[in-house]
Formats: C-alpha cells, structure tokens, sequence
C-alpha cells in the first residue's frame, strides 16, 4: 500500500515552540485587552497552596447561579441583567481610620499587586456550595497600603448603587446599598481576598465585577460584590442580611454545621453541578478552613456569635 | 347568556382531560430534566416548581365556586381532578424534598420537622390534604353523607392557608410572588365568610 498522504513539509518548517508559546501569551493578552481593561492583569496569576484540590466547577455553574439581588431576585437574574453594569472606569473609596484616605481607581489598586488563583470551597447560607477558581490578591496587601491606624477595628464594605444598570435597586428588596463588614483580624487573614477574576479570566459581572470580597470560611453573602467602598472602623458595622433578620445572619456569619439558621439546618450541603442524584455533603467547620482560622474566635462562643 | 353557552359547550368534557392537562406541568419538567432546562441546580428547580403547580391548583379550586357566583360558569364537575392534582403535586413536592433534596437524612429531616415553621407549615398543610384526597370518591360521599363529606373538605381552606404561609416563609426577604398567592388565597377565603356571614345574616333576620 502506498502512501494516502505525504506532505512536503519539513522539520524545519515546524514552528520552534518558544515562538508558539510566546504567541499563545500575545493571543491572551490582546484578549484580556479587549475583555476589560483593569482585570486583564488577571492573565496568569500563579497559584497559591491556600488553594483546594477539589475539582471546581464549571465557569458555566458558577457564572448562571448567582444571589445579587441588585439585578433581581432569581439566581438566574444576574447572569440574565448584569450585562448592563459599567465596571469600568471603577472607582473605590477608601475612608475612615487610614493614613491614606481617597478615590483610588481599580488600575492603581491592581499595580503592584500580585494576582494569585485561589481554588476555594463557596458555601451559601442556603446550604449549596461549589468549588471556584478566584483570582485575586489578599486584602491585608490593600490594607496595608493604605495604612490602617491603630483605633481601626473593623472593615466595612459597600457595594455599587446604580439603579439605571441594576433593575433590583428600584424592585427594593434589600435596603441598599448592600454593606458587609470584617473584624481586622478577619480581614487581615491570608485567606481573605479581593477577587478581580475567575477561572483566569476577569470577573464576570454577575459574579461581582470588578472586584469582590472572598472570605471563604464565612456563608456567600459576607463576599460582597462589586465593591465601591471600603472604610476602617471602630465600630461593628451594619451589615445588610444583619439588618434585615437579625435573628437569622449575624455579623460573624461563620459556616458553622452545629448552628442552625433558624428556618434551616446547616449540618450538609447540595454541592452544585453533580446532576441529579449529586449526594449531599457534610457541611465542613468553617467551610474547612478551621486550621487557618479558628484561632481568631478562640474563647468566642459561636452560637452567641453567630 | 354566556355562562350558559360555556357550561354548554363543557358539557361533553370529561374530567379526564382535566387530569390530563395538570400532567402537563410534571411532563415538561421531565423533558427539561433530560434536556438539562432546569440550570445548574435542578433539584431545587423541580422541588420548587411541583410546590408551585400545587399551590396553583389549589388556588384554582378555590375559584370554581366563586367563579359560578359571580359568572354562573360552572365547573364544579373538574374540582374533584382539580383537588387530587393538587394533592398529587404535594406529593411529588414532599418526595423530592425527602429523596432528591435531603436524601433521606433523617437526622436532618427528623430536625427540620420539629424545629422549622416553614417545614412544619408544610408538612401540616400535607396531612390536612390526606384525608381530603383518601375521601375524593363517590363511596366516600355516599358513606359519609353530603354533608358530613362537605364540613370534612373544608379542610381545604386550612390547607390552602397552610401552602401559602410556607412559601412566604421560606424566602429569604419579601417577595412579591409568594405574597401574591397568600393575598388571593385570603381573597378568596374572605369572599366565602363574608358570604356566609351576610347569608346567616338574612337567615336570622
């Protein structure tokens, strides 16, 4: 039998793989370019051993079940609305209790700082969870920039109000705009971040673009979204779920299998994306992430300070 | 007259196409099931979707009297079908909650049934249906007598209460929906007492 296909082709027309792999960086840039201007710095962030080895979701999972109710109140809302949200340009004041207080644009605040995967357990208050691949860099490094002066205890944290791009402001579900809050402690923890991207890619919007809390031992809601303000505190501050049923989310917030929301148990978890007959798991202390921690609540009863 | 012409023209429906048609809820969940319409979550779209269907139904058969009060349209003949595809919705709602959604954690369950309202709202509102849905036949009518069967399937009215309270209950802030369905089932209950009331009202007087 004879040849079916020859090519005249050679070794020596086979593009060096140095050449290739410095094509494929071109290629990823100029699309991180044309993404989104401040998060396209978010190609290429390294790994972290902060990270779980459990499989993650899919980008289609975690980008079509999302809580934020700005754009309404079904999961599918956001991925549904979100489109609409400028997040660029972006602006991030930042107040209270630090040295250097002011508007900084979300350029400046990515400069300088190295973004890192981060593969972490989410666990929602609602008792499903899911795996996902942040990017992101940790809080402590922002913090520490703008310097936090000693009477700071606590940060606070509020999300963009903009009723013309979010269809949920006008609806009122929630008294906005939404606020979240973190002990100094908490919020210095290598664990916590701000997340600009997921899956190596920028954020997408639905999911809290541009850039987003991520406290991973704490239910879904403490990782506000789309964050426009950050101050130092004395004081404990307001928190939105808080506010609304303070008999149901306190300020801590910590997944916490032993303590129960009242209207549900919190002992197991639905993990997303199983498919159908998916078993239920045991919902971790602390989302897993008790050796990192714990230490913080040491002598703090959990079920007074839920 | 109209009520006339449309109770005419129902005339030769049999309540099977009744049954038929509430089927068609459960047959599009299934093909989205295999078909992968039901998201990322799909147990929780299924459980929440036969809860829905159950608590239409049931507002549904709260109408079909005051429908012939106001209109003359008749279609009490369709309430029994009505009232067992509500109570067969219940059913499906209660078995993906226990098999799909807790999978028969009954530590879990044991825990929910006595510790949250909602669950204990629900589950109530299921066992007012039992009794409703067992006697949903003519032998059950006749042994019962009119009457006895009729104060008996007033326990609709609780139920229906019951279902609706349990969705308000379960969201996590105000909602217009879950409102909207305890605002008509309250209607609808009203209009009976008010009705009632006036008619003991004219007795007495």
């Amino acid at each position: 039998m004879r040849n079916v296909y020859r090519s005249d082709l050679n070794w020596s027309d086979v593009t060096p793989r140095a050449v290739w792999m410095s094509r494929r960086q071109l290629i990823g840039a100029a699309g991180a370019l044309a993404l989104a201007g401040p998060a396209a710095a978010s190609i290429g962030a390294g790994k972290s051993a902060l990270s779980t080895d459990e499989t993650p979701n899919t980008l289609e999972e975690i980008s079509s079940y999302n809580n934020f109710y700005e754009f309404g109140l079904d999961k599918a809302d956001p991925a549904r609305y979100a489109d609409a949200l400028t997040v660029d340009p972006w602006a991030i004041e930042i107040g209270g209790l630090v040295d250097k207080p002011g508007s900084y644009d979300l350029a400046d605040i990515l400069t300088g700082v190295t973004l890192e995967e981060r593969i972490y357990r989410f666990r929602c208050v609602e008792a499903w969870s899911m795996v996902i691949p942040w990017v992101g860099f940790e809080l402590a490094t922002l913090l520490n920039r703008v310097g936090v002066q000693p009477g700071a205890k606590f940060v606070a944290f509020e999300t963009l109000v903009r009723p013309e791009e979010m269809p949920g402001i006008g609806a009122g579900y929630l008294d906005w705009p939404y606020r979240e809050g973190l002990r100094l402690d908490e919020a210095m923890n290598p664990l916590t971040i701000l997340a600009t991207g997921l899956y190596d890619e920028p954020m997408p919007k639905q999911n809290g673009a541009p850039m987003r809390l991520v406290v991973p031992w704490k239910y879904g809601f403490k990782s506000i979204k789309s964050i426009v303000k950050i101050s130092l505190v004395e004081e404990m501050p307001q928190t939105t779920w808080n506010m609304l049923q303070p008999r149901e989310y306190g300020f801590y917030s910590n997944v916490n299998p032993t303590v129960d929301h009242p209207r549900w148990s919190q002992a197991s978890e639905r993990r997303i994306g199983g498919g159908f007959f998916a078993p239920r798991v045991d919902t971790q202390m602390f989302n897993g992430y008790g050796e990192q921690v714990a230490s913080l609540y040491a002598g703090q009863d959990l079920a007074q300070d839920f | 007259m109209n009520a006339q012409r449309i109770n005419g023209a129902l005339r030769p429906v049999p309540p099977l196409a009744v049954y038929l048609l509430g089927l068609v809820p459960l047959g599009l969940l299934v093909v989205q099931v295999f078909t992968g319409g039901l998201g990322v979550d799909p147990v929780k779209v299924i459980e929440r979707q036969l809860g829905e269907v159950a608590l239409q139904l049931i507002v549904a058969g709260l109408c079909i009297t005051p429908l012939r009060w106001l209109t003359g349209v008749n279609l009490i003949r369709f309430r029994r079908a009505v009232g067992l595809l509500a109570f067969f919705y219940v059913a499906l709602h209660l078995l993906t909650w226990l098999l799909l959604d807790l999978q028969l954690r009954w530590g879990e369950i044991g825990a929910d049934l006595t510790k949250r309202p909602y669950i204990i709202v629900g589950m109530v509102g299921f066992a007012l249906l039992l009794p409703l849905a067992i006697t949903s036949n003519n032998l059950s009518i006749r042994r019962m007598g009119a009457a006895g069967w009729q104060r008996l399937h007033q326990l609709t009215y609780l139920a229906a209460i019951a279902g609706a309270v349990h969705y308000v209950m379960l969201v996590k802030t105000w909602a217009a929906e879950p409102l909207l369905y305890l605002g008509l089932v309250v209607a609808l209950l009203a209009w009976r007492a008010a009705r009632s009331l006036r008619r003991a009202g004219l007795r007495s007087a």
